[in-house]
This record gives structure tokens, sequence and C-alpha cells, in this order.
């Protein structure tokens, strides 16, 4: 790692003081990306500031029609909340899912999500959910958080505070994971809550994204069946040693019917 | 710059100035004297380094020395007591649980982490709990067995 200075503010004014004042300063939530890219010298900034010491942004709020989640909450605690796990059980399934037992001891929420990994899990879980994300700017719904490989439409000073997910009827992640990194090869949230019937898939772009074909199949037959003959075209989708594009485009399929199955418990 | 950082390690409060990149497994090993934490990959995939921080099992390579201000760190050096073992350690030396034994003091932390939730965890749930630790020896299946066992000795004890 490149030499740089730290900071650990105890509130969110001080937070932003200490990144106002510093040149080429980035946050730092629970590390689990950050350290090693500074490790490995992709990433070098001068100056970190750890938001560990901001109290406020970690925990899980009561459940209404939505539950909120801090920012800084680790994967663990989503995983074993008994509010998400009846409220939101694929939520916290999508959470205990993540890398392994050490990541998800130390990983945030608002680490994973303001990273944007093309194949991370949570942005599944945001925009499959339809979730509102709340910053120290602005509240910023799903739809237009995701931008880009790596890119949230985020600004460099800008906080998140925590993510509101509305509670579905019914939801479910299934993944296919890299049998080493547990990351993504693809994923697939499917949501239904009312008319509204969400399919994110992540690990097949360059970060995660709907599919409104399998939507709109799926909002006039909430089954199986229904997605039948439906094909996604690989036009576009990642392709490395792990997968080729045909083959996360066939997963896309497969893994929204599993996870349409899962939503409905069959 | 230099920052100061205090900490329990095994019990005992550490007070030490540090560079901020200073990793806290190089705290534990550089500047602790406390080589029982490994450093395989470095890379955060081996899990040769997990320690506990406040009672959770973590890969010291992915954590600065920094970020455990004010925790409660403990490491291999801290689960046996005076001349006994700890069931963990026990089991692993009655069941083969490790050939070279470079991965050992990590995969014994992340179990003693394992068995503090899960007392009666499956076979399967251990071979989940363990991704996160590579062994290149054993091929697991006395690890599991290790595991499986001082389950059983920590929940009759």
């Amino acid at each position: 790692m490149y030499p740089f200075d730290y900071y650990r503010p105890t509130s969110v004014t001080e937070a932003q003081a200490a990144f106002a004042e510093a040149s080429e300063a980035q946050w730092l939530a629970g590390g689990m990306t950050l350290l090693p890219a500074m490790k490995l010298r992709l990433a070098a900034p001068l100056v970190l500031i750890d938001l560990a010491g901001l109290d406020d942004l970690n925990g899980i709020g009561p459940v209404d029609n939505e539950v909120a989640v801090g920012a800084m909450t680790v994967h663990r605690e989503v995983a074993g909340s008994e509010r998400i796990r009846t409220a939101i059980p694929a939520l916290a399934a999508l959470a205990g899912g993540i890398g392994d037992v050490q990541v998800r001891n130390r990983g945030t929420l608002g680490g994973s999500v303001s990273n944007n990994d093309p194949a991370a899990d949570y942005p599944a879980a945001i925009l499959g959910l339809n979730a509102t994300i709340s910053t120290t700017r602005r509240q910023i719904v799903a739809d237009e958080f995701f931008t880009g490989l790596f890119d949230t439409i985020l600004k460099d000073n800008e906080i998140i505070c925590h993510v509101s997910f509305p509670v579905p009827e019914l939801a479910a992640y299934v993944k296919f994971s890299n049998p080493a990194s547990r990351y993504a090869i693809v994923g697939v949230m499917v949501a239904k809550r009312g008319e509204d019937i969400r399919v994110a898939v992540t690990g097949a772009g360059a970060c995660v994204f709907r599919v409104p074909e399998l939507e709109q199949a799926l909002a006039a037959d909430f089954t199986p069946a229904a997605l039948t003959g439906l094909e996604f075209v690989s036009v576009g989708l990642n392709e490395d040693l792990h997968a080729s594009a045909e083959y996360r485009a066939h997963l896309i399929t497969v893994l929204t019917r599993c996870a349409v199955e899962a939503a409905l418990g069959w | 710059m230099t920052v100061s950082v205090s900490l329990t390690v095994n019990g005992r409060p550490v007070s030490v100035e540090v560079d901020p990149r200073t990793l806290l497994v190089d705290l534990l090993r550089q500047d602790l004297r406390l080589t029982g934490t490994h450093v395989g990959c470095d890379t955060s995939q081996c899990g040769c380094c997990v320690v506990h921080v406040d009672g959770h099992s973590v890969k010291a390579c992915s954590m600065l020395a920094v970020s455990a201000e004010g925790a409660e760190v403990v490491t291999i050096e801290g689960l046996a007591s005076a001349d006994e073992l700890h069931p963990v350690q026990a089991a692993f030396r009655e069941h083969h649980g490790l050939q070279c034994g470079f991965c050992t003091p990590g995969m014994i932390m992340a179990v003693v982490d394992l068995l503090r939730t899960n007392p009666d965890p499956s076979e399967t749930e251990i071979r989940q709990w363990l991704e996160g630790n590579l062994c290149r020896c054993t091929g697991y299946h006395n690890i599991v067995k290790a595991v499986a066992a001082a389950a059983r000795t920590v929940r009759e004890a």
C-alpha cells in the first residue's frame, strides 16, 4: 500500500469536513474491496476517512411497509436479523450468501452498494426490491442509482446513510456463484409487490440491470411457466474465463425461473 | 503520519503508534510478535490470518490495525488455557485435521466462531462456514471430522 493519512470521525458533519479539507480522500466502510485494491496499488487514496465511528449509520430499523438498513450494517447482521428474516427473507438470504464468513463480518451494505461491483449481490437487492437510498444530500431511487461499471450517481463527498427496502409480497434471490470467490457469475432477484414485478440481474453486465421482457411475462402470470420460450440475447453481456456471454444469457432465464419458484415456495 | 491505536489482545491491553497502512496482521505478528497468526495469500482468500475482533472472525490481512481501535482481539495464542488445549485445538490434533499446519490457526479461529453461533453444525454447515479457509494438504475431510468432534465436546462440556 502507498502511504495515506487516516481519520476516524465520529459524526457525519465531522466526516464531511475532513473530506472537504483533504485532497484525494476516499471513504472507508468495511474495506473488503478497498483494502485489497489498495494493497495491489490499484487504489491509492492520499486520505482514508473511516466511517466506522458513525454509529448513526449502523443498525436495522423497525418494519413498517419497509425496512431501513444503516449503510454501515455488516452482512452478518442483515443475514441474522429476525426483522429482515421475517419481512424480507430474500434479503436476509442474499446477505448470508455474500463472500465468506469473514467478509460478512466486515463488509457493509453501503460499501457494497457504492462500490457497485458488476458481480456484487447487494445491487440486485436494491434494484430488485426497489429500495431507496438515503444519502447526506438526497434520496435516490434504485432505478437511478447504478450508472455503470463500478459507477453510481453518488458524488465523491456523498455518504450513504441508509437504504430503505419496501417489503415485497414475494421475493427470492438465486445466484450461480463462482466457486472460489462466491461472486455471482449471474444472480437474479425477482420480487412482486402488487402489480410491480421486478427482475434484477447482477453478474451479467457492466452493472445490475432489469429485464423488462421477463418482468412483463411475470406481470401477466407470476409462475415459472410464464417464462417458457423466453430467451435473453447475449449481446453486450460479460464474458470471461468463468463463463461466456451466451452462458450468462442462458443463466438469466434459468435463474429467473428458479427465483420465481423459490419466491412461490415451490 | 502515525496514529495511536489502543486495543486488547488476548486479554492484554496494548497501545501502539502505527503507520495507518499497517494491517492488523502486521501489528500482531511484527509489533506484538504473535506469529501464530499466519499470512498465507495476503489477498483475503486463504483464511490463514483469521483472528477474532469483538468475538467475530475476520481476516487480519484485510483490516487496518487502526480499525481495531478499542476492539478486543483474540488470536490463536489466546485460545488455550495454561496447559490445556482449547477443545477445537484438541480435536484437530486427535482427528488429524492438519498436515503441514500452516492453515490451522486460521481454521481453528474460524471454527471457534462457528461453534459460538451454532453448537451443533451439520457437515454442510461446517463446509459452508469454512469456505473462507483454504487447506492445501488435507482435502478437508479430517478437518470436518475434527469440527464435528469439537462441537460434541463443547456441547457436552
